[in-house]
């Protein structure tokens, strides 16, 4: 038949701008590399509140969080994301990753907080898909 | 698995999220669940907004949505964009223009991508209507781009189809001749503050004028007359009302003409209720349905047989040896379908 049997479920990933951070080139490459890696992108678009991320994150039912931050506001933004997720039971079965800019010094901060994974300005984007097929949590 | 369905019905916005990728991935017992969630149903307005790409859809039900939780409604809104052919990968971007309901959780916006399942995508998007509708939604607003028959199909999934149509050079409008002028209900001239739209408002009036009376969903007036028995129309079918649809002028992104639009939307409505129109929209629904899954259902079950009896490729070894034909091979293939059928 031409409808082919799903045996393998598609992977959904969000892609959010959140902040004032108006810089949305990167988080475009990332949005198409992911597509073309035969995943579904959700973009939320720039200037997004945590609590809008929080929502997409549920509704849409990603695997995937994807936070591009380069504003340097990712200490207050990610922990509100995070305890959004964790409210409405969306965390667990979740990878968030974070995007962008971000020292050093707070990547351990950010893991503890339930961050799996930071990717910064030298990260590849075949690393990036390649460790997303590999940790999408089952379901 | 009931878990789900029970924690749906209790409101939990995940479990609605995850029922509806079930739906989507059509994962083990999605059926069941589905099933489970269907005598629930029956309450919510289904709307259908299609339209070429760039006619403002996204940012019309971003609106309209806005507008009907003012007024104290729930909506869900499903908004299906093709996927890439080669990939299967897809960027979703409906939800950038959901700016008027950013984090309010009782407008529930979900975006499907097309998958290339031709055809399935219809049965996918009904029984995401029916999640929709179960988790107790008042609006449930179907947005997808109107090119083809796919597409027609899944906005028949509406009580009321919008259509939108930008101001253009006309070849827009006459784009439209392909089957969704047939489908429309309600027309949206969405940009009206651009040059052309009066233009555009005009042709789309004439082609009207020559659509035939009867209604996208082929219902004649005879067969409303026969569901309904309502005393004014007793024996009398001749004197059922059509619908003309009207055609509404918009600016979305300013918010201008929307409630002229929930206006045009309760109007027909009301038309629907009035002449019974809904109950019969309804009927033929359910029957495309049970006609969809019974001939995939069929499918799957002939496929299956067919890999019993040696596999497509043998079959068509020996029709290319001319040994046999293809009428031959599916009689044959048919044949013990045809025993059990006359044993009855």
């Amino acid at each position: 038949m031409s409808v082919e049997q799903q045996d393998e479920r598609t992977i959904r990933c969000l892609v959010a701008k959140v902040g004032l951070d108006g810089h949305d080139r990167g988080a475009h490459v990332i949005a198409r590399a992911l597509r073309d890696a035969g995943f579904e992108v959700i973009y939320s678009g720039l200037h997004r509140s945590p609590d809008e991320v929080v929502q997409a994150a549920v509704q849409e039912d990603v695997d995937v969080v994807g936070i591009s931050i380069l504003s340097g506001a990712h200490k207050t933004l990610v922990p509100r994301i995070l305890d959004g997720l964790r409210e409405y039971d969306a965390f667990d079965d979740r990878l968030v990753l974070v995007g962008g800019i971000v020292p050093d010094d707070d990547q351990p901060e950010l893991r503890d907080l339930g961050v799996d994974e930071i990717f910064g300005p030298g990260a590849s984007m075949a690393e990036m898909i390649q460790y997303i097929r590999e940790q999408a949590p089952e379901r | 698995m009931s878990d789900l369905v029970d924690e749906l019905l209790a409101g939990k916005h995940g479990a609605l999220a995850r029922v509806i990728t079930k739906i989507e991935n059509r994962s083990p017992g999605y059926r069941e669940v589905v099933s489970a969630l269907h005598e629930h149903t029956g309450h919510a307005e289904v709307i259908g907004v299609t339209g070429s790409p760039g006619a403002g859809k996204s940012t019309l039900v971003d609106k309209v949505a806005a507008r009907l939780r003012d007024d104290g409604h729930t909506v869900g809104v499903i908004a299906i964009d093709p996927s890439s052919p080669y990939s299967g990968g897809a960027v979703l971007g409906d939800r950038i223009r959901m700016a008027s309901n950013a984090g309010d959780m009782d407008v529930f916006f979900r975006s499907m991508s097309a998958r290339g399942s031709l055809g399935g995508l219809s049965t996918a998007t009904t029984d995401a209507v029916t999640a929709l509708d179960a988790f107790g939604k008042d609006y449930v607003i179907v947005e997808t781009v109107g090119a083809g028959q796919n597409e027609v199909d899944i906005v028949r999934t509406a009580d009321t189809v919008a259509v939108l149509v930008p101001p253009g050079s006309g070849d827009d409008v006459q784009m439209l001749k392909a089957g969704i002028l047939e489908i429309g209900d309600v027309f949206v001239v969405n940009k009206a503050d651009l040059e052309g739209a009066d233009r555009t408002v005009q042709q789309l009036r004439e082609m009207l004028q020559g659509r035939s009376t009867a209604g996208h969903h082929g219902v004649s007036g005879t067969e409303m007359a026969e569901v309904t028995g309502t005393p004014t129309e007793k024996g009398a079918p001749d004197e059922t009302e059509a619908w003309e649809p009207p055609i509404v002028e918009t600016v979305a992104n300013r918010g201008e003409g929307v409630g002229a639009f929930l206006a045009a939307l309760e109007d027909h409505g009301e038309y629907l209720d009035r002449t019974g129109g809904r109950e019969q929209q309804a009927r033929d629904r359910f029957a495309a349905a049970i006609r969809t899954l019974l001939r995939e259902d069929a499918n799957r079950l002939l496929a299956a047989e067919l890999d019993r009896q040696g596999g497509i490729e043998s079959a068509v070894d020996t029709v290319m040896a001319r040994e046999t034909d293809p009428y031959t091979v599916v009689d044959e293939i048919l044949a013990p379908l045809r025993a059990c059928l006359d044993e009855e």
